[in-house]
Order: C-alpha cells, then structure tokens, then sequence
C-alpha cells in the first residue's frame, strides 16, 4: 500500500467518526447513543480485549531466553557486568524494565547512520525518544486531568495537576501546557513518518490512524475548551452518570463534545486490536523482562518430552536369532 | 499459563487503574450543582429585568472568556464600557456590576467551580466577598 492510500484510508475513517458524531450528536433521539452507549460499548471492548491479549500472550510459551544483550554480561569477576543492559537477576530485571516503561531506553538508543568524508558514521539521534516522551507524557498527565469530571468532589490531587498544567495562566479557560505538547509531539510523530523516506516506506494505515486518531481527539478537545464551548457543568452530569453506572442524559450539549466522545471511544475500541498493545506488551516482552542466565542456569523446554529411541543394543536384542539365521555377525551371541 | 501470579497482579493493577472512578462512585450519587441567584440585588428587579450581560446559554458556556475578554478592555485598553448583543450598555468591572448581582460567591461561583474542578484565577487580584456561612449569621 502507497502512502497515498494508507494515508488516505486512515483519514477518511477519522473524517467519517467526526461527521458521523456532528451529524449524530445534533439529533437529541441519537445523542443517548453517541454519550452512552458508545463509551460503555468501546470501554468493555477495551478491558476485555486488553486482557484476552495479554493472557493469550501469556500463554505462549518462551521456551529458551532471548534477552536481548545491550551491555558486558556477567562472566569472569574481573570483567565489569553492565548489570542494567544485561541482567543476570531479577534486581536488574527491574532496573532494565523501569528504564524502558517509564524513560523508553532503547529508543534513547536510536542511531542514524551519515555519511561522513567516505566513511559511514553511527550517531545519536534523540528527536524520536524526546518526541515519544513528550508524547506518552502528556497524554497520560491529559488522561489523570480527565479524571475531575469522573470524581466528585474532585480530589485534591487532580486539581492540583490541573492548577500545575495550566500555570502560566494564558486567558481562561487557562491554556494547559500538555494541550501545546501533545499536540505538538504527535504532528512531530505523524511528520516524521511522512518526510523521512525510509520511515514513509515502512508506514501502513495501521501506523497512520493512531497518530491521526489521537491528533483528531486532541484537536476536538482543544476546540472545545478555547472556541466552541459546551457547557462543563452538563457535561460533568453526562460523565458523573457514566462513572456512578447511572447514566443520564443532559441536554444542550454541543455537538463538539460528542466528536470528541467519538473519537475516544474509537481508540478505545481499536486499542486491543492494534499496535497500541505494545502498552501492555512492553511488560510481556521476553526481550526485555528476561534475565540474561542463558549458560548459567540449565533452561529446559517446557514442551520438550521424552523422545522415544531403538539404540543398536535393543534392535540387536529384538533380531539377534533372525540376524544369526541369515548370517549377519552380531557383537553379542 | 506461564508465569501466571506475575502476570495475573500486572492485570489486577491494569483493571483496578482503569475501573479506579467506579469504585470511587460506588454506591454514590453525584447532585447537580445549583448556583443559587436569589441574591437580595437580583430579587429587587422585576421579573422581566433579572437577566445577566447575556444570554444564560452563552454565560453558562462562555463567561470566563467574556471576563478575559472584558479585563483586558477595562484594565489593558483603558475601555470600561460593554454594549452586549442587544444594544445596552455595561460598566465593566467585576466587584461593581458582576458582583453586585452575584454577591454570593459561595453559592453562585464556587457551586460549579468546585464540581467542574476548576480554579480561576480572579481572585489573585480580586479581593473575594466576604460572606456570613450558612447558619451562622449573627
């Protein structure tokens, strides 16, 4: 598939969910459908899907270690173990994980290959770990921020995160500084895979439609807070329903807000399905939560069963007269 | 399954995070907020007056960027005067026309604010009415 087409599937389904949404969320008979049945529906695909794949998962075997060895591993007590890049235990196990989930390690150990004078040169090159922090980041802190119109009261923590996010106090409602930056780092993410070629040629629709999706719910979001407001107080009613398994349905609720809903349902929904599994593949992943005690300790296949052999003693016990009669010499009479 | 506790409590944490706002509502329900507007000044005016600068659609959604919108016209611009989408005139300032109706802070402000999770940040500079509380005026 061309980008082109890639390209222009992704889009053309986020295009139709926001049309679908507008067109929906103006009829009050549909507005039920868009604010309730559709959150439930996409969040019980999500839990359950999330599950089944991470038990699915759970139950393929990984007979032998495949760590992968970014460092010295442990051998002669002269030479200095890279306890973190290559684990031998448990302890660096956890060190090797926490680094990879919370600071995204092996994307800091991204390199571009140049040419310099002749010569092929291996570089640092950090844009994509610096863009899937700001980008993990800020959504993560956006989703937590989310969290005061699912609580009542509003813990004191949420308002504070809130307080924090929007400090520098730009108009009101305050512009949010996770707002500027998710958006930003998923342009940077989606631009990347467009202008660089390599990254261009490996992309399908499948690396597309996140990246648009989410860009499309910060988007909605943003509009919703800073140019076409809806009111929070009823949207906080619609929410509070949701979360007290109580749902109520409100009204005068802009048709913005249930594009937004649409949209975060469709991740929702999607997710499970995805490479945005990785989520809850980054802890499944043998390559990482490995310890590295390939020749240290004996690893026995878990399917590995009792082959059944005929050695020569046994074929000659089993022959010896028939082999006598027609004269084959045998080792024992 | 293999490694079955490890991955079993990794899935227990990953249910509990994201059922977290259900068990905190368990058994709870969320009223409404009703910001009262039964202030003395708004009771004095007729029943045709007791309108706000504008429309209640447009104040519910839309007041706080009307209040930055008119703080910089007051304060930045040097214009304390606001004709509102019927033609009649305001004198823009928060303590004096906003606050003159809605004294209550506590139960008119604060009501929703506090629901929605919101602190605006007028009262960095404004001085907030002092207010007897409920059941214990003098």
């Amino acid at each position: 598939m061309g980008v082109k087409v890639s390209l222009g599937v992704s889009l053309g389904v986020v295009l139709a969910i926001v049309v679908i949404a507008l067109v929906g969320g103006e009829v009050s008979a549909l507005q039920p459908v868009f604010g309730i049945f559709v959150p439930y529906a996409a969040f019980v695909i999500f839990l359950v899907g999330f599950i089944y794949r991470v038990v699915d998962w759970g139950r393929s075997p990984v007979p032998y270690r495949i760590p992968t060895t970014c460092g010295q591993q442990k051998t002669l007590p002269w030479i200095k173990q890279n306890k973190i890049e290559c684990p031998s235990s448990t302890l660096g196990v956890i060190g090797r994980m926490i680094l990879e989930v919370f600071a995204f390690r092996s994307l800091f150990r991204h390199t571009k290959a140049e040419m310099a004078s002749g010569n092929i040169v291996y570089g640092g090159s950090k844009w994509i770990w610096l863009g899937a922090l700001a980008f993990h980041y800020s959504f993560l802190i956006i989703a937590v921020r989310h969290l005061r119109l699912f609580l009542e009261p509003v813990p004191f923590l949420i308002n504070g995160l809130d307080l924090v996010d929007g400090m520098f106090q730009i108009g009101a409602p305050t512009l949010y500084l996770t707002d500027l930056l998710l958006i930003g780092a998923v342009s940077y993410l989606l631009v990347r895979r467009l202008i660089v070629p390599k990254m261009r040629y490996i992309s399908l629709a499948n690396d597309y439609f996140p990246l648009l999706l989410i860009l499309g719910i910060g988007i909605s979001g943003v509009l919703m807070r800073f140019f076409i407001r809806v009111d929070i107080v009823s949207v906080k009613e619609l929410t509070m329903g949701l979360a007290t398994l109580h749902p109520v349905m409100p009204e005068g609720i802009g048709a913005i807000f249930f594009v937004h809903v649409a949209l975060i349902s469709t991740l929702f929904a999607y997710f499970p399905f995805s490479k945005l599994m990785h989520a809850g593949g980054v802890f499944l992943s043998p390559g990482r939560n490995l310890a590295n005690t390939n020749r240290a300790k004996m690893h026995v296949n878990p399917w590995e069963y009792p082959v059944k052999i005929h050695p020569y003693e046994d074929y000659e016990n089993e022959f010896r007269e028939k082999m006598k009669d027609a004269g084959i010499p045998v080792e024992r009479e | 399954m293999y490694d079955a506790w490890k991955i079993l409590v990794g899935l227990a944490i990953f249910l509990g995070l994201f059922t977290f706002a259900f068990w905190m509502n368990a058994g709870k329900a969320a009223p409404i907020p009703e910001p009262k507007i039964d202030t003395p000044e708004i009771k004095k005016m007729a029943e045709a007056e007791r309108k706000c600068v504008e429309d209640k659609h447009f104040m519910r959604t839309t007041h706080m960027q009307l209040l930055n919108h008119l703080r910089d016209q007051a304060l930045r611009e040097g214009n304390r005067e606001y004709i509102n989408q019927e033609g009649k005139k305001y004198h823009i300032s928060l303590q004096n026309t906003c606050m003159k109706c809605h004294s209550n802070k506590k139960d008119f402000c604060d009501k929703c604010h506090n629901y929605a999770g919101v602190s605006p940040y007028c009262w960095d500079c404004h001085i907030a009415p002092i207010e007897q509380p409920k059941g214990n005026e003098l």
